[in-house]
């Protein structure tokens, strides 16, 4: 049939290929990418004109030292704001409106406030209260920054992943609890195994999201005396006052944000490849 | 209580007065970035959606830096990069002054930094959700390519990205807090020395939490004026 049809009317042939004109706009571009490269090139270049073999030996270890505990910081904190998450966001969708508006209060408190006004509060507002701590028991876990800084960020990004998992419930049609309730499922059992398979895969990209928000926020733990990838920074700056040690730590916590959100688009295509129709 | 009070009262012996200059500095901070970070923001968004590769490229590297650097980062990056950036110009030029970089203007320039890299994305997608037509709708009238963004793009524009916009003024609001450890006194360095100095870290910590959260109800309501002025245009229902 085609060869029939090609015989009698010659297919078109490609359109000749468009010639760019040299305007205004191409011009534009070429000198924003020429700035571009000129500063990531010059700071490449200077980090490589100014390698320091002694001072890379004396810092690279620390660095790596204060890497381990960033990574360390984040996970326990994100682990346990999920564990957290999970009353809140129920508390949030709770018919209650006492128990509704306790888990709102929470969330607005925790996502109106500066993470670091939040550390500053638990790490001096403990000091003060050290005789009551020390009562219960509880001033060996609060002298230690490193905790301090776990507590109020679980606390903080469980206000966030709250919101998020509610966001995702939400996003669930009613139908589907309503398909569950007729089959015969118990509430629990509709939740597990209807709505929050579902509601994970919309949660997906905001968690993603969030995982990155708390790698970048957790620099500000270097303030409070922890000597994470930050602390390990500010500390060889303030020895060395060579600059490129501001510019490594620069380096490795863009492969660390580029690297989580590479990782985190191949998993979402996985998880969500039953959805895809082209594939 | 009355102790409490007598620390939050203005004056010598009370900290409100200073903690009050805190909230004026954290305000106007936010408010000088906001510009700043918007009009950066616009144009990268531009560079962005341009047909021209190497705009986008470009736009697109800046996106990814200062969005993946950590604010505190970044703000360390433009504070004593800039001090030595200037100190080695002036070597340079034959002189041996040391200048001190103002720690608000520091500030800005880094809050506007990662406040345009976001912003640059919710512009690009606003830009996406307006159809071809528009333009072309306004090049058939005879409109310039100025003339059809400015009276045409742009009001369509402001509408659908201010739900996003509204979102990263919160996040700035909250980020500002971060100059304090560069010597600016806002409300964190405020409260800060009044702990220190009166051992009353809870309370004091506590208000400036408050304090955050007075700015942050203040700005919803505004953010619902804007949105209400911004919808008058849309079609009654």
């Amino acid at each position: 049939m085609t060869a029939i049809v090609n015989e009698h009317i010659q297919p078109a042939l490609p359109p000749p290929p468009v010639r760019r004109r040299w305007n205004g706009t191409r011009t534009t571009g070429w000198i924003a990418l020429a700035v571009m490269i000129g500063l990531l090139g010059g700071l490449s270049l200077y980090l490589i004109l100014a390698w320091d073999s002694e001072l890379v030996a004396k810092y690279a270890p620390k660095y790596w030292k204060g890497l381990q505990i960033t990574l360390g910081l984040v996970a326990t904190s994100l682990v346990f704001g999920a564990a957290m998450s999970l009353p809140v966001a129920m508390a949030r969708l709770s018919p209650s409106r006492t128990v509704g508006a306790l888990a709102y209060a929470y969330v607005y408190l925790f996502r109106g406030t500066p993470l670091l006004a939040q550390v500053f509060l638990v790490y001096y507002g403990a000091g003060e209260f050290r005789p009551e701590l020390q009562s219960v028991g509880l001033w060996a876990f609060f002298r230690d920054p490193w905790n301090c800084a776990v507590f109020a960020f679980a606390l903080n990004t469980a206000a966030y992943q709250a919101e998020i998992l509610r966001g995702a419930i939400q996003s669930v049609a009613k139908g589907q609890w309503e398909a569950a309730e007729a089959l015969g499922l118990t509430r629990l059992q509709a939740f597990r195994k209807i709505i929050l398979p579902q509601a994970l895969i919309v949660a997906l990209r905001p968690y993603g999201n969030e995982i990155i928000l708390m790698l970048k926020g957790s620099a500000i733990v270097a303030i409070i005396t922890v000597l994470d990838l930050m602390g390990e920074t500010r500390r060889a700056y303030s020895r060395s006052f060579d600059f490129q040690t501001y510019l490594w730590a620069a380096v490795v916590y863009l492969l660390m944000v580029e690297t989580i959100r590479n990782i985190w688009e191949r998993l979402e295509k996985r998880l969500t490849r039953h959805l895809r129709r082209d594939g | 209580m009355d102790e409490m009070l007598a620390l939050l009262s203005l004056g010598d012996t009370g900290w409100g007065d200073e903690i009050a200059s805190g909230v004026g500095v954290t305000i106007s901070l936010a408010l000088a970035t906001l510009p700043l970070g918007l009009l950066i923001g616009f144009f990268v968004a531009l560079a962005k959606q341009s047909e021209e590769q190497t705009l986008r490229l470009a736009g697109n590297i800046y996106t990814t830096v200062f969005r993946g650097l950590p604010e505190l980062l970044t703000l360390f990056l433009v504070y004593f990069g800039a001090q030595i950036g200037i100190r080695q110009l002036l070597l340079a030029m034959g002189s041996e002054t040391t200048i001190e970089i103002n720690s608000f203007l520091a500030g800005m320039v880094a809050l506007g930094l990662v406040f345009s890299s976001f912003s640059s994305e919710v512009f690009l997608s606003a830009f996406r959700a307006i159809p071809r037509g528009q333009y072309e709708g306004g090049y058939a009238i005879g409109l310039s390519r100025f003339q059809t963004m400015r009276l045409i793009i742009l009001p369509q524009l402001i509408r659908i990205a201010l739900p996003g916009l509204s979102n990263l003024w919160m996040i700035l609001l909250k980020d500002t807090a971060l100059v304090s450890v560069i010597g600016l006194s806002d409300i964190i360095r405020q409260t800060g020395i009044a702990a220190r100095v009166t051992k009353e870290a809870f309370l004091f910590f506590g208000v400036a939490c408050l304090l955050y959260l007075a700015l942050a109800i203040l700005s919803s309501i505004a953010i619902g004026a804007i949105n209400h002025w911004a919808a008058k245009g849309d079609a009654p229902r």
